[in-house]
């Protein structure tokens, strides 16, 4: 039995194709996938992303807790409402999950997790608060839906069908969060884009959705939202990177914390690594379709060296193939790689990423 | 969509023009361009390939997934649509009235095993189910 979001049949009233996206009924488009790249890229498109799951951290010393648990530095932030993007690791400095904290209170922070880590996590995060902070109260937040509205001129829907709430959000910058009546607003997202992502009462999701549509904010699947954060340059967990994988080789060192004298779970193993791995961007120069597990050969001073593609896909902005793999660390922007693809080595081209930031090709 | 009733059909999602001169045109259904979605890529034969019946021939790569496409007979490509390569998407618009390649049969006795338009629609009917 599929699990299913307060918005399934409203998805189905859309006529959404339906996909099972890892034990949940999702819509994977509307009709079509481009379009839905493209309207989120050039004006405002809405994800149904209600399978995240976000769980509230309460009580004396939450901080402290996720100091601990997570790799960066919930010390960061310090303004309520302000985000932090971050992995919390294993202890030999594997990826758990990856996912957002947002600082409401001292003693109240909220993270949002992955759907398909969604359980393996709360397991995680009550043993870890067992041990370490048995007094916190942690719940999963099931009751709650979750809407991305995202593009240029998301916000601006987002006001015109939520009256009065221009004012409280217009100063947030990114990354910043907000609540307007029972609605939680957070200018983040998984585009590239500007937006919201918003997070409601489950029951309310429909007519919010609906009035979003209304206003011309066209309904995307997932099908866009991984072609849109794979331009965005943006990890997908369990294809960019897992348990097996640590930060400093998913591109991710920068939301890793080693510098200050703070302790956290899977510290020692990152001091201990010697990462000899990346995660590059790569843009086709043949014709052709890069796909995750296709497998990348080059040659990095005069040695052969092979990885794997991670993430690849048609992109649909910059109107060629593009790819995030994971490749031999001293491989350098514009080296030239093959990859290959049946029976064919296609050319492509070393690039740093994100390949597209708010409608703009960087690459 | 209905399925054109002048074409034959495989189980694979071909379809099949029988051309007066004995040669046949081939293309995907428009169940496969609807199961794939987006087409963003299409790799096709080269003229002068030979295929035996049911062997890979053809690519065909949507946002989602890449398709093989099997040649629904055997024969000798004589031509093949390269126009598809700079407008992949024609085949989510007319899937039916764009073709892939172009066969000269190896053994004209293959065409009469092809489906008709109702048995392809038997097929699509039982993969509803």
């Amino acid at each position: 039995m599929l699990k299913k979001t307060p918005l399934n049949e409203t998805h189905r009233q859309m006529n959404a194709k339906m996909v099972d996206f890892g034990g949940w009924d999702m819509p994977l488009h509307y009709g079509s996938q481009l379009e839905e790249h493209h309207k989120v890229r050039q004006d405002a498109g809405m994800f149904d992303v209600s399978h995240m799951l976000p769980v509230d951290i309460k009580g004396d010393g939450t901080r402290d807790f996720l100091r601990k648990l997570v790799a960066n530095n919930v010390d960061k932030i310090t303004i309520p409402g302000k985000a932090l993007y971050t992995c919390m690791l294993t202890l030999q400095g594997g990826i758990i999950d990856d996912l957002i904290v947002y600082f409401l209170t001292e003693s109240w922070f909220r993270i949002v997790v992955n759907a398909g880590t969604a359980d393996k996590d709360v397991a995680w995060i009550l043993k870890q608060r067992d041990a370490l902070a048995p007094g916190l109260e942690i719940t999963p937040r099931r009751d709650l839906a979750m809407i991305a509205v995202q593009g240029p001129n998301a916000r601006a829907k987002v006001w015109q069908v939520l009256p009065g709430s221009q004012a409280v959000t217009e100063d947030l910058k990114i990354f910043q969060s907000t609540t307007f009546n029972h609605f939680f607003i957070a200018r983040t997202g998984y585009t590239g884009e500007d937006g919201f992502e918003i997070i409601l009462p489950a029951d309310e999701a429909p007519a919010f959705w609906k009035s979003l549509h209304a206003a011309g904010v066209a309904p995307a699947g997932l099908g866009a939202r991984d072609t849109l954060r794979l331009e965005a340059g943006m990890n997908l967990y369990g294809q960019d990177m897992d348990e097996s994988t640590s930060p400093l080789e998913s591109g991710l060192s920068w939301t890793v914390d080693l510098k200050s004298e703070r302790d956290f779970i899977g510290k020692q193993a990152l001091l201990d690594s010697n990462p000899t791995q990346q995660l590059a961007g790569l843009v086709l120069l043949d014709r052709g379709v890069l796909r995750s597990h296709q497998k990348v050969v080059g040659q990095i001073n005069g040695q052969a060296f092979e990885g794997e593609i991670t993430s690849g896909g048609f992109s649909p902005t910059i109107n060629q193939s593009i790819a995030l793999a994971r490749i031999a660390a001293g491989v350098s922007p514009d080296d030239e790689v093959h990859v290959l693809v049946r029976d064919k080595q296609l050319r492509a081209k070393v690039v740093k990423y994100p390949f597209v930031r708010n409608g703009k090709v960087l690459v | 969509m209905s399925i054109p009733s002048d074409l034959k059909y495989t189980r694979s999602h071909e379809w099949v023009k029988i051309e007066a001169d004995g040669t046949v045109t081939i293309g995907i259904t428009d169940h496969a361009q609807e199961l794939l979605g987006d087409m963003v890529f299409v790799e096709l034969p080269k003229v002068g390939d030979s295929f035996s019946q049911k062997q890979e021939c053809a690519v065909a790569e949507s946002v989602k997934a890449a398709a093989d496409v099997y040649s629904p007979i055997s024969g000798e490509v004589i031509e093949v649509n390269s126009a598809l390569a700079d407008s992949p998407e024609k085949i989510n618009q007319d899937a039916f009235g764009s073709w892939l390649f172009k066969l000269k049969p190896g053994n004209p006795a293959e065409l009469d095993g092809l489906l008709d338009a109702a048995g392809y629609q038997e097929v699509l009917d039982s993969e509803d189910h």
